[in-house]
């Protein structure tokens, strides 16, 4: 059905981020412009932008019908053909609709933190622009959009992690980001060029791309699918291109809070979801996506568990959880995968905004031992931190449990036995390294007493709210077995997705064993942290502490390697070789001129001879052809 | 009777010397005679095999050749004195003016 409702979801926070740009340059060329005015801006427009997303969703719920809107048609050549067009059915409008509203609460949680900063109305547009990106790759209508905003994500990334560009490691981080994801953006456009080809004549919308499917050669499809998984390995920081992410904690924490939760990281996930008809045939490529996946889970889990800055672990577990939702949707289960998504991102926001509190308390210090010793008595914080920590552990009812359990039970199902065991072990080590965290961070005794700090309402409303999200979102796929209804399985059952249908004893089985795991981590990480002497703190060390040296191979492979490369074309191949060849064969013509214009030298007898020479030989030639 | 083969030597030798003396002397009138010496070489040729094959014609062309040959002369003769009047020289070495640049 069409409407004119769309297209507002993404010019809200556009407009936004417009008007807080404008209001931005004013202030700083002509008459201060109070931080309330950015603020107001700032928060009201994603909650238009949740308002629109909502009236959306009841109706749809009601009527069961799809939105669509055709803006105009962007190019039209020969056979490309390709509308701005924005779709509205249950995939994205589920996906708009925990967007919009975890991003309107980080918005509000960033008046608070960002509160006295110089670049406040600055840090505004960049952000209401970051969220109009991320929902303009949600509701694209077909791949050529969605790219678009899956860009739009990148560059808002980049510009907020160097949003402190005074100092120079952020300006790096950016860049690092900024490069890595263009790798994946690169993969990302081929497989769309890809998919065209294989598909010749149609319009590209994502309903085409499916009725036509059935035209377009297997390997064409196969390695479109796999150059479309490397762009979401970028943007969803899957090996090998996830050495981004922990160094985009540089910027301000409400950045890191809405690129993990709500935006950006879950674009390469919803992206899988977006082409499941793509996937769904492609068995090969849906193992290989559910076995980056499980590693990139247990790799960040077995990191995250020696890292000492609070949000570089959070950023791990980010990255250990997308390898969850990548299991998940590589084996077809789509909706669980969406799923953890949703409760994802409020659990998730949660954490990192509770852990920018404690930053924020603690004037910048981000080191969790350092943070211990210098405790600050933060109850609301600490309590919300709690039930994050508790939700991303996977312990019931807690949103993060049935998600992940349905995770774990479809690895199973898939009788994809490794699988399912990595990510057992994910889960037990990511209860150990969040429980590691809050015990350290929380609860360790500290020398120093609690002094109490005050934090702004800004800050404690969202993290109650998500709280309540983080502890509620997982009734809205509560299993069968318990009675539940599978909601959000139902709502997004036009992916296809498989279920689950173990029978209820190994589904019992299998979720004693998955809390039974997680509380064993929780208990390791009791026993060892709850009492620690927060004052001799744990080093970095090790293979484990030194992220099993990625950084450095990759500085050795690609970026030392590329280096010698370009040294060698600049100083070797250019100068040498082609220049020495231009200027060699150059030089060479003169030279042959000058043996050339010696024939000339104006000496009568000389000319006289070559006459003699040259008559000869025609007289020789005659003689000989003629055969006299 | 002397043999054809030996008059046709003769003409050889007699176009060869001139052809020589064309190329190898420097002074004009030198060049000019054997230049001479090479046309009459070709004349006993033709005269040669005219005598041989009793055809007439190439005895008319060698008559034609003497008498273009002696017009010819007259305005050799007096290039050569418009030749010595701009060098005062007789040397065809000198006279090498349409060389670029080293003019000597």
């Amino acid at each position: 059905m069409n409407t004119s409702l769309l297209i507002w979801i993404i010019l809200a926070p556009l407009l936004g981020a417009i008007l807080n740009g404008a209001f931005y340059f004013y202030s700083i060329k002509k008459k201060k412009i109070s931080d309330l005015t950015f603020s107001l801006i700032g928060t009201i427009s994603p909650f238009i932008a949740f308002i629109v997303t909502l009236s959306l969703f009841l109706r749809m719920n009601d009527e069961g019908i799809i939105f669509k809107q055709n803006l105009f048609t962007w190019l039209n050549i020969d056979q490309l053909n390709i509308n701005m067009a924005l779709l509205g059915d249950n995939l994205s409008i589920f996906m708009a609709m925990f967007v919009t509203f975890v991003g309107w609460m980080i918005h509000i949680y960033a008046v608070g933190y960002m509160k006295g900063d110089k670049g406040f109305g600055k840090f505004f547009a960049y952000f209401n622009l970051f969220l109009a990106s991320m929902l303009i790759l949600v509701l694209a209508d077909n791949p050529i959009i969605l790219f678009i905003g899956w860009e739009g994500v990148g560059v808002c990334s980049y510009l907020l992690i160097k949003f402190y560009y005074g100092k120079k490691e952020n300006v790096i981080a950016a860049n690092k980001a900024f490069i890595v994801n263009r790798v994946g953006d690169f993969g990302f456009l081929l497989g769309v060029v890809t998919l065209f080809f294989a598909m010749g004549e149609v319009n590209l919308s994502f309903d085409s791309i499916e009725a036509n499917l059935g035209n377009a050669s297997p390997e064409l499809l196969s390695l479109a699918g796999f150059l479309l998984f490397v762009g979401a390995m970028g943007k969803s920081a899957q090996i090998p291109l996830y050495v981004w992410l922990p160094d985009a904690m540089a910027g301000p924490t409400p950045i890191s809070a809405l690129i993990h939760a709500a935006t950006m990281v879950t674009a390469g996930v919803y992206m899988v979801a977006r082409f499941h008809f793509l996937y769904i045939d492609l068995g090969d490529i849906g193992l290989f996506i559910a076995y980056i996946g499980a590693f990139s889970a247990m790799l960040a889990a077995f990191i995250a568990t020696r890292q000492n800055d609070i949000k570089k672990i959070l950023a791990y577990s980010t990255m250990s959880q997308l390898g969850y939702m990548f299991i998940a949707v590589g084996l077809g289960f789509y909706s669980t995968g969406l799923f953890h998504v949703f409760t994802h991102a409020f659990f998730k926001a949660m954490l990192f905004m509770g852990a920018g509190g404690v930053i924020m308390a603690l004037h910048h210090q981000q080191d969790i031992f350092k943070i211990a010793q210098h405790r600050a008595s933060l109850p609301i914080i600490g309590f919300t931190f709690l039930i994050g920590v508790i939700a991303i552990s996977g312990i019931p009812p807690f949103s993060g449990f049935f998600s992940k359990d349905a995770i774990l039970a479809a690895a199973f199902q898939e009788g994809e036995y490794l699988i399912w065991a990595m990510a057992m072990f994910t889960a037990f080590l990511t209860a150990f390294y969040m429980f590691r965290l809050y015990f350290i961070v929380f609860v360790a005794p500290s020398p120093i007493q609690k002094k109490y700090v005050y934090t702004p309402m800004t800050v404690t409303i969202p993290l109650l709210i998500l709280a309540i999200g983080a502890f509620g979102a997982g009734f809205l796929n509560f299993p069968a077995i318990f009675g539940g209804e599978h909601f959000v399985d139902h709502w997004l059952s036009q992916l296809d997705s498989k279920t689950i249908h173990l029978s209820h004893s190994t589904e019992y089985i299998l979720m004693v064993l998955s809390v039974a795991v997680a509380a064993s981590g929780i208990f390791v990480a009791y026993k060892k942290y709850a009492n620690f002497d927060v004052m001799k703190p744990e080093e970095e060390v090790g293979l484990i502490g030194n992220k099993f040296y990625v950084d450095e191979i990759y500085d050795v492979v690609f970026v030392k390697s590329l280096k010698k490369l370009s040294t060698f074309v600049d100083k070797v191949l250019d100068e040498k070789i082609i220049d020495g060849f231009i200027m060699n064969s150059a030089n060479g013509f003169v030279n042959i001129g000058k043996k050339v214009a010696m024939l000339q030298n104006a000496n009568v007898r000389f000319y006289a001879a070559f006459m003699l020479i040259g008559m000869t030989c025609v007289f020789v030639y005659i003689y000989i052809t003629l055969g006299l | 009777m002397i043999s054809v083969t030996s008059l046709a030597f003769v003409s050889m030798i007699l176009f060869s010397i001139g052809a020589i003396g064309v190329i190898s002397r420097r002074n004009i009138f030198v060049i000019y005679m054997s230049l001479e010496m090479m046309l009459n070489g070709v004349n006993l040729f033709l005269v040669t095999f005219a005598r041989y094959h009793f055809n007439m014609d190439p005895q008319i062309i060698t008559i034609m050749v003497i008498a273009i040959a002696a017009a010819e002369a007259a305005i050799f003769l007096s290039v050569i004195i418009l030749l010595f009047r701009s060098k005062k020289s007789l040397d065809t070495d000198i006279f090498n003016t349409l060389t670029q640049g080293e003019k000597s």
